[in-house]
């Protein structure tokens, strides 16, 4: 157990290191250091410069020296906390990533808030019995609401609750503070395309549980039916829903860069795309990283939550 | 039966049972007209091949047929009562504690993320009301009866923790927990090891006696009922075909079908020169492809048009013994004294020179401990193979016995090429094989080694026809490249293992199990091998057509003076058809000698045992009565000394547990692996003898 | 395509249902529709008679994927939805529609007669036809999903193979760079890869790979891991075969079936991904119609109640092709699983 957790911590740095020299490298072309000079000092200012001088410029902000100490010396910077300058907003990376994730993290626990209930109920509920008319109208609404992109779902919800009905604000920019109300539509989004999955996911192994010969064995056993699904199949149907969930995190973080652009929600996402598109580097780095790490994190709990979970491999 | 049994009211009783199966196609008939009654204290028997509906009555009596299955018709009587007319709430108060079952796969029965103490405690808790520590210390007892040992350990263990023959044991321990009346047993050790299975027969054998519960017990295999059943039931395709005593049904069955089923296992005194098996012809009807009439009507000798297929058959009571039914319309007719079927006698042929021979071959894995990645990691010896020799010569059969983890799949890998060899030589003519993996042997070599897959339904590679996969294999082996040439020898291929030519084009799906094997035999014979190795081909297959697989399989062999090898875990086939035989355990080989050295004394306390766990369907023959203890240890980890001496009922303390063995040279070639005295040897009881006269009469 | 094998009269249809027919019918809607799409600026004016032969083919791979998946209700209503948007990409170009980027009357709703033009479904800001736009737009999300997702299954199941039948070291490094790939998440990888190589089509095959393969090779090679412990790979082995012709003859054609219900899927989740990325400016660009690009535009102008339907009719559009696909998933599954 303690050994499985070893290994895969070993592996979560392994991987954290090839992403960042990946993400380290495909932004340290000549191009890209050239567009740094226009944001720092003007394109005018850069356009006028000798070679000379662009060199020296180049050895000021440290970028003459070979690559592998310039990764390293980004490594050491962002693992003591600093992770560059945003020249678009015009602010250190850190404490600005550090908002938005806030405002992002404050949406994803909504959306798991809801989506976790709701998508295990209606998944054990339709695996119980399956084939059955409740199983297949529970089926049929998540295949429905997955088949609805996030943009399209965004789309649809800001045009009856938004402009039509007028009971909800369009944007969620958040201009006036935090307000409840300009959350709801973008988490209502993203549970919308999010929870079918996980449902239908339940729902196959719940039903694969239910069909399962020990679930014979414990009703032949005569245990009440309550007990039978209590007792005997939800802990097993529940060990595979549960590491997808954790997993999900993965998928959120993809969703919300549509969601929190399109409701213009300042949040993680939002920033990423602006960054890309302005391009702010090191903030698009920043963000990649961090965003892996969740990632990379969130596999391991899955993964050790998994071992905890199954009997079968935590007393191997 | 006795005067008083005769008033007491049926434990069951099953009248004009009626189940079909829901499918695509319409409705299905599972079971039709099925009558059965159990006393009480009584053993029946229900025996029958894959699709007869066996499991499906046990279920049924349960009143658990899943989605798509239903009980159309006639009633399931328990104790005077029909279940079918039961509300939910009292079925749930009967099962479990009134009938209790236990299944085939002990593994898949128990629940993976409940410990067992858990789930013995829920029946008495349930049924009988018990607080949780009652009912725990009630489980404890009753695994400490089913001959578990250190019951407090399995309690709080989960299934995965305990092997497969403990897991059964649980799960009897689970059944018997109330005191049930009557109790299921559906093939209980069909997935368990031969040694393994007649501890469980032991331990039924004995429940019977001390709770006096009724059983039901299901299995295909004529032997196992003949040990544990006082009366029997003979299906076939849906229906009960003969019902009776079982010594009535063993000794005077009254249908053919019966007949041809025991026609077709190798029972003691079969002999595949003198007395080979007769194959009863064709195959299982697919349960919506009955006939009319007779189920059995195509496949049997006796058929008559007119008598046969004219509408559904009843059951008939033999004259003379009205518990004795058949479900034959002209077993009055049949002189069942007469039309014995009697297979063709064949010469014996003389085995020729040394093919293959294998002189301390030893293969070892190693088997990494889970480190972090490169670091940390320790490494293991898996010893599957130590020292193994012995020789086989041109035409004849050697047949390598062993249970699980013996090594006999290791040896066949290494043998094939796809592992080498640690240590030790293979030689194969002149060829050193040991050393010399499949892709650097040429394909002369390859073609003169070939082998037989044991499972039909992972033989054929689904998605190519038949054809070509017999071709990729006469090209490949350089035997023809031309396409008529190549589709020539296909189509005599075909020919020799009895399919027809246009099943070339069929896919695998399109076949049953039987013809697929066949496919497989056509395809392993197709380089004109000198060696083929059988990995139990037949052992996955309908007893009724497992006959006719074999007899082909020695025919061919026969006809182009073919040696075999062949790997079993079944001493009765062995029996029949090998030369000479080779006793596996855990890597070593225990015992090698002829065929009629390894079933006579002097043995090897192993094959002793095994000899003795083997049921045997044969009321005529008496056996002696040596149940193992414990289970097989794990190849990973080997006990010291003698690989036996942890189950071995001679175990002699500080020498088999110490040293490995010398080898006992009996002459012959006949060796035995043991420390034991030869003359003790040689002086022990034959295992399996005829049954006295004095005997009989008791 | 999953084609089942029927014994009894062999009608043209049947022998049409064969896996050679069917793959050559494909084959005859898809390139012509492709060459259309990313080559047709240079096919010059007669570039929409390349379409000409894809239209029937169309339509005949309709009929025999309904009557090969009839047994599925599921299946068909999938089927349809996905062949009534390749009907209308392989013949937009002589359905008697505006022209799809012509300003005409800019801000018209649906149902209005302007002059002596009837707008079904109205103009957009600029005053083009939405319902030539949405029809038009569907042409280039079909034909960039479809090789973006084609090309990760090659690429997927190939190193899948490689990595579950070889095992030992091939293994550990190919699973050890899909972790890699797969800790990114999908939105934030095609973000970092377009940004990197700059909006494209040809780009978004590319990140689509490089996103959807390492999940692809999981698949494949757990079946692969599966399938070589079978009977026919060791008969396979024990003839002295060669890794590459057990990879391509004995495991690939048994791994097809699972793969082609995730391939229905992922097509879902690849056209919903270029609809996505388009609409944030990464994807594909103006001004030829795209439902993306038709939502990207309308959100900056249109947010009022009664110029709704221009954000409307591309998401609904989307959607219905994307339920299509998984439509088309669950009824595939269904079926396998009947078998």
């Amino acid at each position: 157990m303690l050994k499985l957790i070893l290994r895969r911590l070993v592996q979560m740095v392994l991987i954290m290191a090839v992403s960042s020299l990946l993400l380290f490298a495909i932004f340290d072309t000549p191009e890209f250091k050239k567009r740094l000079a226009v944001q720092e000092l003007g394109g005018f200012a850069v356009s006028a410069l000798t070679e000379e001088s662009y060199k020296s410029w180049l050895a000021g902000r440290g970028l003459d020296v070979p690559f592998h100490q310039r990764y390293l010396n980004w490594v050491g910077n962002i693992l003591s906390g600093d992770f560059g300058f945003s020249y678009e907003k015009n602010r250190p990376v850190g404490p600005l990533l550090a908002d938005r994730l806030a405002n992002t993290g404050i949406l994803a626990f909504f959306v798991f808030a809801l989506m976790i209930p709701l998508s295990l109920i209606l998944g054990i509920l339709a695996g119980m019995k399956e084939g059955s008319l409740q199983d297949r109208s529970i089926s049929f609404i998540s295949v429905f609401t997955t088949s609805i992109p996030e943009i399209a779902s965004a789309i649809l919800l800001t045009v009856i609750f938004a402009l039509g009905l007028g009971w909800l604000p369009v944007k969620s920019a958040m201009i006036g503070g935090f307000s409840f109300r300009e959350l709801v539509l973008p988490v209502l989004t993203l549970v919308i395309y999010d929870f079918g999955y996980v449902a239908r996911m339940t729902r196959a192994s719940m039903a694969e549980v239910m069909t399962s010969q020990y679930i014979r064995t414990a009703i032949l056993k005569g245990l009440p039916y309550r007990r039978v699904v209590m007792r005997h199949a939800l802990r097993n149907a529940l060990i595979a829903p549960f590491t997808l969930i954790v997993l999900q995190l993965n998928w959120l973080l993809s969703g919300v860069v549509v969601v929190e652009v399109f409701f213009e929600y300042n949040g993680f996402g939002k920033l990423l795309l602006e960054a890309a598109l302005f391009p702010d580097v090191e903030v698009v780095q920043a963000c990649t990283l961090v965003a892996v790490a969740v990632a990379v994190l969130s596999q391991i709990i899955s993964d050790i939550g998994y071992t905890f979970l199954n009997p079968r491999i935590r007393f191997a | 039966m006795s005067a008083e049994a005769a008033e007491q009211v049926p434990v069951l009783e099953c009248r004009n049972l009626c189940i079909s199966y829901y499918t695509r196609a319409g409705e299905i008939p599972a079971v039709v007209d099925f009558n059965l009654k159990l006393m009480p204290g009584e053993a029946h028997g229900i025996v029958g091949e894959s699709g007869c509906g066996k499991s499906t009555v046990a279920l049924a009596i349960m009143q658990y047929m899943g989605r798509n299955g239903a009980i159309v018709g006639g009633e399931i009587l328990f104790e005077g009562r029909d279940m079918r007319q039961m509300s939910e709430e009292e079925l749930r108060q009967i099962r479990g504690s009134r009938i209790a079952m236990v299944y085939q796969e002990p593994m898949a029965s128990l629940n993976p993320s409940m410990t067992i103490g858990d789930q013995l405690a829920e029946v008495p808790i349930y049924h009988d009301g018990l607080s949780e520590r009652e009912a725990l210390a009630r489980a404890e007892e009753m695994l400490a009866k089913v001959r578990l040992p250190d019951p407090k350990r399995i309690l709080a263990s989960y299934p995965h923790q305990i092997s497969g023959g403990q897991q059964q044991r649980v799960v009897i321990a689970m059944a018997l927990l109330s005191n049930p009346k009557l109790l299921l047993l559906d093939e209980p050790t069909t997935a368990l090891d031969v040694t393994v299975e007649a501890g469980i027969v032991e331990l039924i054998n004995e429940i019977a006696e001390e709770f006096g519960t009724s059983m039901i017990y299901i299995s295909h295999n004529l032997g196992l009922i003949l040990e544990t059943c006082d009366r029997l039931t003979v299906m076939y395709s849906g229906e009960a075909v003969e019902v009776g005593d079982i010594h009535d049904v063993f000794d005077e069955m009254r249908h053919p079908y019966t007949r041809g089923l025991f026609g077709s296992i190798p029972l003691p005194g079969a002999d595949k020169n003198a007395h080979p098996l007769v194959a009863i012809p064709g195959q299982l009807p697919l349960p919506h492809e009955r006939p009319r009439g007779c189920n059995f009507g195509p496949r049997c000798t006796f058929f008559r048009t007119g008598v046969c297929d004219a509408g559904p058959l009843p059951m008939h009571a033999v004259p003379g013994d009205a518990d004795h039914r058949v479900r034959c319309e002209r077993f009055e007719e049949i002189d069942w004294n007469r039309d014995l079927p009697k297979g063709e006698a064949k010469p014996p042929v003389e085995p020729g020179d040394v093919v293959l021979s294998v002189e301390d071959m030893t293969k070892h894995y190693l088997i990494e401990e889970g480190g972090l990645f490169v670091v940390g990691g320790s490494e293991r010896v898996v010893k599957a193979n130590e020292k193994l020799s012995f020789t086989a010569r041109e035409a004849e059969t050697v047949a390598i016995v062993g249970e699980s983890g013996c090594g006999k799949s290791t040896f066949a890998k290494v043998l094939m090429g796809l592992e080498d060899a640690t240590d030790g030589k293979v030689m194969l003519g002149n060829v050193e094989l040991g050393g010399l993996p499949v892709q650097r042997r040429n394909a002369e070599t390859i073609s003169k080694l070939q082998m037989v897959f044991q499972n039909p339904f992972d033989t054929l590679n689904p998605s190519h026809s038949v054809g070509s996969q017999i071709a990729r294999v006469i090209r490949k082996f350089g035997v023809a490249s031309k396409d008529e040439e190549v589709e020539a020898i296909v189509h005599r291929l075909l020919d020799t293992v009895k399919l027809p030519r246009d099943f070339a084009r069929r896919k695998p799906r399109q076949l049953s199990g039987g013809q697929k094997q066949r496919v497989g035999i056509a395809r392993a014979f197709a380089g004109n091998p000198k060696v083929v190795i059988a990995d139990e081909p037949v052992s996955a297959l309908d007893v009724s057509v497992q006959a006719a697989v074999t007899e082909l399989l020695m025919d061919i062999q026969r006809q182009n003076r073919t040696t075999m090898l062949f790997i079993s875990h079944d001493l009765s086939v062995v029996r029949y058809l090998a030369d000479r035989v080779v006793v596996m355990y855990l890597g070593r080989i225990m015992e090698q000698g002829t065929t009629e050295d390894i079933f006579a004394p002097p043995y090897h306390p192993y094959t002793e045992a095994l000899l003795a766990a083997v049921p045997i369907a044969d009321t005529r023959i008496e056996k002696r009565h040596i149940v193992l203890k414990g289970e097989i240890p794990s190849p990973t980890n080997p006990p010291k000394g003698c690989p036996f001496s942890t189950r071995c009922p001679y175990m002699m303390p500080g020498t088999c547990d110490a040293e490995l063995p010398p080898l006992r040279d009996f002459g012959e070639g006949h060796r035995i692996l043991c420390h034991l005295d030869p003359a003790e040897l040689t002086a022990m009881e034959p295992v399996i003898k005829p049954k006295s006269e004095a005997a009989e009469r008791l | 395509m999953a084609v089942t094998e029927i014994q009894s009269g062999p009608s043209l249809l049947d022998r049409l249902s064969r896996p050679k027919p069917v793959i050559a019918l494909a084959l005859l809607l898809w390139l012509p529709l492709t060459a259309y799409v990313m080559f047709g600026h240079r096919l010059g004016s007669g570039a929409q008679n390349v379409l000409l032969p894809a239209i029937p083919a169309t339509v005949l791979l309709y009929v025999l994927g309904v009557r090969a998946f009839r047994e599925s209700r599921v299946a068909v209503i999938g089927l349809t939805l996905v062949f009534f948007w390749l009907l209308m990409a392989v013949s937009a170009p002589y359905l008697p529609l505006m022209d799809p980027n012509k300003p005409i009357a800019p801000f018209t709703t649906p149902f209005t007669e302007r002059g002596d033009l009837f707008f079904w479904l109205g103009t957009d800001f600029k005053g083009r036809d939405m319902l030539s736009r949405m029809i038009w737009g569907c042409q280039r999300v079909l034909v960039w999903g479809v090789t973006a997702t084609m090309v990760a299954y090659v690429v997927g199941a190939m190193f899948g193979l490689i990595s579950g039948y070889l095992a030992g070291w091939w293994d550990e490094i190919i699973s050890f760079v899909a972790n890699v790939l797969l800790s990114f998440p999908v939105m934030v990888l095609f973000i970092v890869i377009l940004n990197y190589l700059g909006p494209s089509g040809f780009n978004i095959v590319v990140a689509v790979t490089f996103a959807s393969a390492p999940a692809i090779m999981r698949i494949v090679r757990g079946l692969a891991l599966d399938i070589k412990t079978r009977d026919y790979v060791y008969a396979a082995q024990t003839r002295g075969e060669h890794p590459l012709y057990i990879m391509i003859f004995e495991l690939l054609p048994n791994v097809r079936g699972p793969i082609i219900v995730d391939a229905c899927l992922r097509l879902g989740y690849t056209t919903v991904a270029i609809t996505t990325l388009t609409f944030l400016g990464l994807g594909l660009q103006p001004p030829d119609p795209d439902w993306g690009l038709m939502i990207r535009e309308s959100a900056r102008t249109a947010m009022l109640w009664k110029f709704s339907y221009m954000l409307l009719v591309p998401a609904l559009a989307v959607s219905s092709l994307i339920l299509g696909f998984n439509l088309l998933a669950d009824g595939l599954r269904e079926m396998s699983l009947r078998d």
